[in-house]
C-alpha cells in the first residue's frame, strides 16, 4: 500500500547529457514526477540540464514537480535545498548513475540523518553492495555464481599482483564508481595493464579498480528485474548483444528478447537474476543484471547489476511497454507490484512479465567523425552519443528498420563476432539483394516485390538495387496496394486489448482489413529527431514534446513519429497515438497516410525531419508553420546575402564554393581567416576557420564530404566579435523574441558548445532594439510562422547577420526555462492558427535573474582528439545556472558542468601572443586572489615584464618539470590555454588539455571564458554560501 | 555472388505460400510449410511464451490442437535430446511467424528436422499477431492446415474444419496416457511411492516429484482398486489434453482414492480433482497459453509468474464448500489453485513444473513432498 507517512520527496536528475547518461533519464524522471504527482505527493526536482522535460515549471498542468531546482548536481547545493524544502524523502534510482553517486555522498556525510530525509527507492548498503566491486563479488560468490576470475587493485603495484595471480592475457579492467565505463579498457600486457589501471584509478571516485579474467567473444545478456518490497519479481525484458563481450553494452547492437537461449538457458538466467536482487537488497525497484555465456559449452557468468533506473530500463520500457520508472517510483513509495494496473491493457495488473510477438533491435550511433584522431575501435569504453531502436515483426524487420533509422552509415561493428545465428540472418539479407538486382522496376514481379517488403527493406533500398529512384516503387508499391500492418506494442502478445496506442508498422503476405475508428478530432502529426547526435539531442525532444502537450490540450490528436529510444517523445502518453518508426520519407508517409492527418510539424526535430520536409509536402502532407521553401530560402545564400543587404544589415563578405579550386579563389578575395561551412548540416559538421590556404584545402575537402554534395559557404571570419543567438516566435503577424543570449566566447567557437548568458550583459541598448528590428523584419520576410532563430554578431555595438534558422533551435529550452514560457508549445499553437494574443504572450518577457548555459564535451571519451572550442559542435549537454548577479550565474555553471573554478592554489597559464596582453590584469587579479600562477617560459617572462609574478615552467617538448608534470602530481588545479586560431594545434596544447581533461582539471581555453572566470572568482570569492532558487 | 541455391528455393517458397490454416469461420492464414508433410483437422490455440517452443511442441496437452507460437522468431536454437516434455509429440501442427535456423552449443538438430521426425506438420510465414487477435476476439477455432503438395480449394478445407468433431466432449487423455504402468525411477527402499495417474503427463512433473518419490506411472483409465493395491503414499493427478467433462471414469476413481493418500492435481488433473468434489468445469474463450501470467497465493499474498497451457477452467461458482480457492489469475480472476479442507489434497490449474517457463511455484512439489511425509 501506498505510504502515508511520506508527503514530500525529493527527486534527484541526471544533470547534462554526457556520453552513457542521455536523455534516458529525463524519461525516467518525467515518468516519476507524472506518477508521484498522480498520487498526492509533493515532488521537489534538482536537475542542472534546462533541456530536461522534468525541469519544467510551467504550470502547464499537474504533470510537473511542485518545485524545480536547475541547480548544480553537488552536495553543498542539494543540502541547501534540502535545508529549505525539508522532504521527508529523496528517490535516488530514476537520476542515473549521478543521482546514485550524489545520494550516496549525501547519505555518507550525515546530511540525509541531519534532516531526517529517507532514502527510498534503494539504500546505502544495498548500492554499495553493487557498485562496491570487492562487496558484489563476495556477495555473487554467497549465491554460489560463476563470476569471471578476477580482482580490485587500488594503486598499481597491486595492479600487477593481480594480473600475476590471474595469469592470462588479455585482462579487462574497469574503474569502480563512475559513469559509462570511463576509464577501463583491455590490456594484452604488463604495459598496456598500467596505462589502463593508473587511468581507471584516477576515474573512479574511490581509487578502485576490477581487474578480471577476459570474456571477449562471449555471448552477452542483460535482464531488466523489477521487485518489490513483498519480493514480487518480475522480469521485464531480455536483451542479447550482438556485439559480443569486449564490447560495452552502451555501444553494442542489442536485440530483445534473448534469442540464442533454451528456455532451460533463459530461465536459469531469470532465476539468478531475480536472486541477485535480493541478495544485493534492491528491496523496491528496477534493475539491470548483465550475464556472459560461453557460446561453447554454456558457462555463465556475471558481470555486474545496476542497481537504479538505467540506460537499459529505458530501452527495455521502450521494447516491451512496461514503464519501469514509473512502476519503479510507485514501488519506492510502498505498493506492490500486483496492486498497480499495467497502463498499457488497464485491466491487468503490473505484476507480470511482457510478452512480446515482435522483434526489437537497438543500434548505437556515434560521432567519431568529431574527434579525428580517436581510436574508433569499439571497445569497454561507451563512445556512442545516442541510439535508435526499431521494432519490427521478424529480426530482419526490426534490424533494417534500425539501420535505417540510424541516418549514418553502420560501420563501427565487427560481424565476425556475432553469433552464428545473426550472421545468417545478415547473409541472408545481403543475399536477396543480389537476387533484387536481377531485376528492373518493370520486370519486378509483385510477389518478389511484397517479399523485399517483408523481409523489411525499404522503398530506396530496393530502389538501389532495382537502378529506379525511390519514388516510382512507391508508386508501384501504391498502384499495387502494398502498404504496412500497424502492430501495437501491447505488453502481452495479443492475448488482452491494449488500451495504449502505441504502434510499429511491419508488411505481411496475409492483408488483414483494419477497422479505421471515425476521427473525431484534428489530427497533427510531429516528427521527432531520430537519435542523438552531437548538434541533434534532447534540446529538439523538449520542443517536439511540448508541440504535443500544447496542441493536445487545444483538442488536437497528435500523432508522434520518433525512433530514438531515449526520449520524452516516445513515451507512449506523452502523445495521443506514438509511432515507433524509421523518420524516413516512406516511414513517414506510411503514418501520414494511415492516420489521415491534418498537419505534420516538420520544425521541431532538428535537421532530420526537415531533410524530408519538401518530399513530405510533394506527396501531399500538409506541412504546417513556416513552409519548406521559406526554410529553404534561409538556407539559400544568394537570397539571403540579398535580403541582408536589402534590409540594411551588415553582413560578412562571403561566397560559394562549389570545389575546392573555387574555394581558394573566393577566400584569396576575401581575406583570411575565413569561416568555411557546408550547407544544410546541424551542429557544424565540417565547419572551421581556415587561416590559410593549406589549410583551406584540408578542410574544405572535409566540407565538400559533410554537406553531400551542396554547396560549401565561405565568409569572412569575425574577430573578437561578440555572438548572439536570438530566438524568437511569430504568429505570422506578430513577432515575440524569446530572449537574446550573449555568448562567452568570441565569435569562431559553435553557439552550441559556447557559454552564453541572458540577459545579455554587454549590449548598449540601441543594440538591443536594432535586434529587435531586425528580428522582426526577418521573421515577416521569411513568412515565419512558428519558431526562429538568429545568430548574430556584435562588434564595436555594430550588428552583423551570420545565419537565420526558421525552426527549432537547440536553445529553445534554455530561453523557455529563463522566461518561464514554454516558446515551443506556443509556437505550435501558431502553426495550426492559434495568434500570440490568443496565447497572451505579445510582448517580450525579461528573465528574473540571470541565466548562463555552459555545455558539456565529451573530451574524456576520446583519447588522441584535440580539445578546443571551434565552429565544429562537440559538446554533449549543457547545463544551466540561475543567478541574481551574471558572475554568479557563471560560478555555479561552471560547477554544474562539472569543471569548477578553483578557490586557491596553483593556475598553469599559456596564452597565444595576442592574448598575452589582454590576459595581464586578468592574470594580476589572479595573483591578487592569492593563486600562484606557473606559465610557459614565454608567458612567464611577459607576465614579470608586467610585473606579474610567476614560475616558468618548460614547454612539454624542451624538458622537464613541465605542465604534463604538474598535473599529473596533481600541483595545478586549473589550466588555462589559448591557442592560435589556425586549425592545427601545436602539439604541446595539444597534450596539455588532454591530461587536464583526463585528471579532472578544469580548461579554459579562451581570453572570454578567462575573463568571465575571473570575474566570478572576484565577486564570489569569500561568499562561501551561493544561495538556491527555484524556478 | 549470387544467392545461394537453397535460399533462392526458400523465398521462392515463402512467395508462393501454398500452406495454409483454413478456419471454421471462414478467414483463412497463408504460409510455408515445414515438418511433415501431411493435412490435419485441428483446433487452433496461441500461446504467448518467448521461448521453450520444443518443450511446447513435446506437451501432450496440445493433442488435438495447432499451436501457434506468437514469439517473432522460433527455431533459433535448434532442438535437443533433453529438453523434451514426453516420448513424443503429440500436437497436430505448429504455426509459426518465422522460422529460422539454430545456433547453440546444445543443439543436436533443427526444429524443421524435428518434426519432420516426428511426422507433425507445420507453417511459417504466417502473420500470427493477426490470427491471434482473431482468436481473442472470436474464441479457439477449429481449423484444417493444409501442407500437402496437391491442390486443395480454401473453400473444401474450410468445410472440413466445419465438419471436424472438435475437442470438446472428447477423451484425448486415453489417447496420449502410458498404454501400460511403469516405474519412472529406479525404486529406493526408505522413500515414499507416488502413483501418477497419466493424463498426458510431463516429464518435468515426474522429474519433481522423484527428487523425493519412487514414481509409479499407471494409464488414464487404471480403476481406483488397482491403484489401493499398490499402497500408495501420494496419487499424483497430471496434466492433460482436452475436455475433463469427457473422463467421468478419472472423476469416479479419484472419488474413490481421496482419503487414501495425499493428492495432487496438476491442470486437467486439478479440474478432475475440483469435478470429483462436485465442481463444474467450462470452456475459457481462448485459454491460457502461455509463461508470463501472474497467479496470487491467496495463502501467502505472493505473487507467482507462472506457466499456463489450458481452455478449461473450475467455475468459481461452482466450488463446494469442501474447497478452498489457494490461488487466483490475476489477469482475469480465474481460479488457479484450490485445497481440500479438510482431507489432504490440493491442485493447481497452472504449470509447477514450468518447461517452459519461470520455476516461481516449484514450491508447490515441496508442499506435496510435506503432506506425504508428514502423514
Amino acid at each position: 500500500m501506498k505510504r502515508k507517512d511520506l508527503k514530500k520527496i525529493l527527486l534527484l536528475g541526471a544533470g547534462p547529457i554526457v556520453i552513457g547518461q542521455g536523455c534516458e533519464f529525463d524519461y525516467s524522471g518525467v515518468q516519476a514526477v507524472k506518477v508521484l504527482k498522480r498520487e498526492g505527493y509533493e515532488v521537489i526536482l534538482v536537475n542542472s540540464n534546462p533541456a530536461t522535460v522534468m525541469t519544467d515549471a510551467f504550470k502547464r498542468n499537474a504533470e510537473e514537480a511542485d518545485k524545480v531546482y536547475i541547480e548544480p548536481l553537488l552536495p553543498e547545493y542539494v543540502e541547501k535545498i534540502i535545508e529549505k524544502e525539508r522532504p521527508d524523502a529523496l528517490l535516488p534510482t530514476l537520476g542515473g548513475q549521478t543521482a546514485l553517486n550524489l545520494a550516496m555522498e549525501l547519505a555518507k556525510s550525515g546530511v540525509l540523518k541531519k534532516y531526517k530525509v529517507e532514502m527510498i527507492g534503494a539504500d546505502d548498503k544495498a548500492i554499495d553492495r553493487a557498485e562496491d566491486r570487492d562487496l558484489f563479488k563476495q556477495a555473487m560468490a554467497e549465491l554460489g555464481l560463476d563470476m569471471p576470475k578476477s580482482d580490485c587493485a587500488h594503486d598499481l603495484e597491486e595492479a600487477k599482483a593481480v594480473a600475476k595471480k590471474i595469469g592470462t592475457w588479455p585482462l579487462i579492467i574497469r574503474p569502480a564508481f563512475t559513469l559509462g565505463g570511463t576509464g577501463g579498457g583491455i590490456a594484452h600486457n604488463e604495459k598496456e595493464l598500467l596505462e589502463i589501471a593508473k587511468e581507471g584509478l584516477e576515474a573512479s571516485l574511490k581509487s578502485e579498480i576490477l581487474i578480471e579474467e577476459s570474456l571477449i567473444g562471449w555471448k552477452e545478456f542483460e535482464m531488466e528485474v523489477m521487485r518489490d518490497k513483498a519480493g514480487n519479481a518480475v522480469i521485464v525484458c531480455s536483451i542479447e548483444n550482438l556485439d559480443p563481450m569486449g564490447v560495452h553494452t552502451g555501444d553494442s547492437i542489442t536485440v530483445a528478447p534473448a534469442i540464442t537461449l533454451t528456455d532451460v538457458e533463459y530461465q536459469a538466467m531469470r532465476d539468478d537474476s531475480i536472486r541477485v536482487l535480493e541478495k544485493i537488497g534492491i528491496a523496491t525497484g528496477g534493475s539491470n543484471v548483465q550475464w556472459a555465456v560461453d557460446p561453447r559449452n554454456g558457462r555463465r557468468v556475471i558481470i555486474e547489476m545496476n542497481p537504479r533506473v538505467s540506460r537499459s530500463s529505458a530501452l527495455a520500457s521502450k521494447a516491451t511497454g512496461f514503464p519501469i520508472a514509473k512502476i519503479a517510483a510507485l514501488l519506492a513509495v510502498g505498493y506492490t507490484l500486483d496492486e498497480l494496473k499495467n497502463d498499457i491493457t488497464e485491466k491487468t495488473p503490473a505484476c507480470f512479465e511482457p510478452a512480446l510477438d515482435y522483434c526489437v533491435v537497438k543500434i548505437p550511433r556515434f560521432t567519431f567523425e568529431k574527434f579525428p584522431g580517436a581510436d574508433t575501435k569499439l571497445g569497454t569504453q561507451m563512445h556512442s552519443v545516442g541510439e535508435v531502436m526499431a521494432i519490427g515483426k521478424t529480426f530482419k524487420q526490426a534490424y533494417l528498420k534500425a539501420v535505417r533509422s540510424l541516418e549514418a552509415p553502420l560501420k563501427y561493428h565487427d560481424e565476425d563476432s556475432f553469433d552464428p545465428w545473426f550472421k545468417n540472418e545478415l547473409k541472408e539479407l545481403k543475399a536477396f539483394k543480389k537476387l533484387l538486382g536481377i531485376f528492373e522496376l518493370d520486370t519486378i514481379p509483385e510477389d518478389v516485390l511484397l517479399q523485399a517488403k517483408v523481409m523489411g527493406f525499404s522503398d530506396k533500398e530496393i530502389a538501389r538495387e532495382l537502378n529506379a529512384k525511390e519514388e516510382d516503387v512507391r508508386k508501384k508499391r501504391n498502384e499495387l496496394n502494398i502498404h504496412p500492418t500497424f502492430g501495437a506494442v501491447d505488453t502481452c502478445a495479443g492475448e488482452f486489448e491494449a488500451k495504449t496506442p502505441y504502434y510499429y508498422s511491419y508488411y505481411s503476405y496475409d492483408k488483414q482489413t483494419e477497422e479505421q475508428k471515425p476521427k473525431t478530432k484534428k489530427r497533427i502529426m510531429v516528427l521527432g529527431g531520430g537519435p542523438n547526435r552531437i548538434g541533434q539531442g534532447i534540446e529538439f525532444d523538449w520542443c517536439c514534446c511540448h508541440a504535443a502537450f500544447a496542441l493536445k490540450e487545444k483538442g488536437f490528436e497528435v500523432i508522434m513519429q520518433n525512433s530514438n529510444p531515449e526520449t520524452v517523445s516516445t513515451d507512449y502518453d506523452t502523445s495521443d497515438k506514438l509511432y515507433f518508426e524509421p523518420l524516413t520519407f516512406e516511414d513517414v508517409m506510411e503514418v501520414y497516410e494511415k492516420e489521415d492527418c491534418d498537419g505534420i510539424i516538420v520544425q521541431y526535430g532538428g535537421q532530420t525531419p526537415l531533410n524530408l520536409a519538401a518530399r513530405l509536402k510533394a506527396a501531399g502532407a500538409k506541412i504546417v508553420g513556416t513552409t519548406p521553401e521559406d526554410i529553404a530560402l534561409a538556407e539559400d545564400r544568394d537570397f539571403f546575402k540579398q535580403l541582408v543587404s536589402d534590409v540594411g544589415m551588415k553582413q560578412p563578405v562571403s561566397g560559394i564554393a562549389h570545389s575546392v579550386k573555387d574555394a581558394a579563389k573566393i577566400a584569396e578575395e576575401i581575406g583570411y581567416p575565413v569561416l568555411v561551412r557546408p550547407s544544410f548540416v546541424l551542429g557544424g559538421r565540417g565547419m572551421a576557420i581556415v587561416s590559410n590556404a593549406k589549410e583551406l584545402n584540408r578542410y574544405v575537402g572535409e566540407a565538400v564530404a559533410a554537406s553531400e554534395g551542396n554547396s560549401i559557404l565561405i565568409d569572412k571570419f569575425l574577430e573578437n566579435a561578440v555572438e548572439l543567438d536570438v530566438d524568437c516566435i511569430s504568429d505570422g503577424d506578430l513577432v515575440v523574441i524569446g530572449a537574446i543570449l550573449e555568448h562567452v566566447e568570441a565569435a569562431g567557437c559553435h553557439s552550441g558548445d559556447a557559454a552564453a548568458i541572458t540577459p545579455p550583459v554587454s549590449l548598449k541598448p540601441q543594440v538591443i532594439s536594432e535586434i529587435r528590428r531586425y528580428a522582426e523584419i526577418f521573421a515577416k520576410r521569411l513568412r515565419v510562422v512558428g519558431l526562429m532563430n538568429l545568430q548574430l554578431a556584435v562588434k564595436n555595438d555594430e550588428l552583423w547577420m551570420i545565419e537565420v534558422n526558421p525552426r527549432a533551435s537547440r536553445t529553445v529550452p534554455f530561453v523557455s526555462k529563463a522566461i518561464g514560457v514554454p516558446l515551443a508549445g506556443y509556437a505550435a499553437l501558431c502553426m495550426v492558427g492559434y495568434k500570440l494574443k490568443d496565447l497572451g504572450f505579445t510582448k517580450e518577457k525579461a528573465p528574473q535573474c540571470y541565466c548562463v548555459k555552459e555545455a558539456v564535451f565529451p573530451f574524456i571519451k576520446f583519447k588522441g582528439a584535440a580539445i578546443d572550442l571551434t565552429p565544429e559542435m562537440r559538446s554533449t549537454g549543457e547545463v544551466m545556472a540561475i543567478g541574481s548577479d551574471p558572475m554568479e550565474a557563471y560560478y555555479k555553471s561552471q560547477q554544474a558542468a562539472g569543471s569548477p573554478l578553483p578557490k586557491s592554489g596553483k593556475i598553469f597559464v599559456s596564452l597565444k601572443d595576442e592574448d598575452k596582453l589582454d590576459a595581464i590584469p586578468l592574470v594580476q587579479k589572479l595573483v591578487d586572489m592569492g593563486f600562484f600562477i606557473y606559465a610557459t617560459l614565454g608567458t612567464s617572462t611577459c607576465f614579470w615584464n608586467n610585473g606579474i609574478k610567476s614560475t616558468g615552467v618548460y614547454r612539454v617538448s624542451k624538458g622537464r618539470p613541465n605542465a604534463i608534470d604538474y598535473i599529473r602530481e596533481r600541483e595545478i588545479g586549473w589550466v588555462v590555454n589559448t591557442s592560435e586560431s589556425g586549425m592545427e594545434p601545436a602539439d604541446d596544447h595539444f597534450r596539455i588539455r588532454a591530461e587536464a581533461v583526463a585528471a579532472g582539471v578544469p580548461v579554459t581555453t579562451t581570453i572570454d571564458g578567462l575573463r568571465y572566470a575571473v570575474a566570478a572568482l572576484e565577486k564570489e570569492f569569500g561568499q562561501a554560501d551561493i544561495p538556491v532558487r527555484n524556478l | 555472388m549470387n544467392a545461394p541455391t537453397d535460399l533462392i528455393e526458400k523465398w521462392r517458397a515463402e512467395r508462393e505460400r501454398k500452406a495454409y490454416l483454413a478456419l471454421e469461420d471462414g478467414t483463412v492464414f497463408h504460409g510455408v510449410s515445414f515438418g511433415y508433410k501431411l493435412d490435419r483437422v485441428g483446433e487452433v490455440v496461441f500461446n504467448t511464451g518467448m521461448c521453450g517452443y520444443q518443450e511446447i511442441v513435446t506437451d501432450p496437452s496440445y493433442a488435438g490442437q495447432f499451436v501457434t507460437l506468437t514469439t517473432a522468431e522460433v527455431g533459433n536454437y535448434g532442438v535437443n535430446g533433453d529438453d523434451r516434455e514426453s516420448r513424443s509429440l503429440f500436437l497436430n501442427g505448429l504455426v509459426l511467424g518465422d522460422l529460422t535456423a539454430p545456433s547453440n552449443y546444445r543443439a543436436t538438430s533443427s526444429l524443421r528436422a524435428y518434426l519432420n521426425k516426428n511426422k507433425i506438420p507445420g507453417i511459417y510465414g504466417v502473420d500470427t499477431r493477426s490470427l491471434t487477435l482473431h482468436l481473442r476476439t472470436y474464441g479457439n477455432k477449429k481449423a484444417y492446415l493444409h501442407v500437402e503438395d496437391d491442390s486443395l480449394s480454401e473453400g473444401e478445407a474450410i468445410k472440413k474444419a466445419q465438419a471436424w468433431e472438435g475437442l470438446d466432449g472428447q477423451d484425448y487423455a486415453a489417447k496420449v496416457s502410458s498404454k501400460d504402468a511403469y516405474n519412472f525411477n529406479e525404486g529406493k527402499s526408505d522413500a515414499p511411492l507416488v502413483v501418477c495417474y497419466d493424463f498426458g503427463v510431463k516429464t518435468n512433473i515426474l522429474r519433481n516429484i522423484a527428487r523425493f518419490a519412487n514414481v509409479t506411472v499407471v494409464p488414464a483409465q487404471t480403476p481406483a482398486e488397482d491403484i489401493i493395491k499398490m499402497k500408495p503414499d501420494g496419487i499424483f493427478l497430471s496434466n492433460g489434453p482436452a475436455d475433463p467433462a469427457a473422463l467421468p471414469y478419472a472423476v469416479k476413481n479419484i472419488k474413490l482414492l481421496l482419503g487414501l493418500a495425499p493428492v495432487m492435481g496438476i491442470c486437467l488433473g486439478h479440474q478432475l480433482l475440483a469435478l470429483s468434489l462436485g465442481a463444474e468445469t467450462g470452456r475459457l474463450k481462448f485459454g491460457h497459453h502461455g509463461c508470463n501470467h501472474p497467479v496470487k497465493n491467496l495463502v501467502t499474498g505472493k505473487v507467482e509468474i507462472t506457466s499456463q497451457n489450458h481452455n478449461f477452467a473450475v467455475k468459481i461458482e461452482s466450488v463446494p464448500k469442501t474447497l478452498e480457492v489457494t490461488h487466483i489469475n490475476l489477469n482475469d480472476q480465474t481460479i488457479e489453485g484450490l485445497r481440500h479442507k479438510k482431507l489432504p489434497a490440493f491442485s493447481v490449474q497452472y504449470h509447477p513444473e514450468s518447461c517452459p517457463g519461470p520455476h516461481d511455484s516449484n514450491y508447490l512439489f515441496e508442499e506435496f513432498k510435506k503432506m506425504i511425509l508428514g502423514k
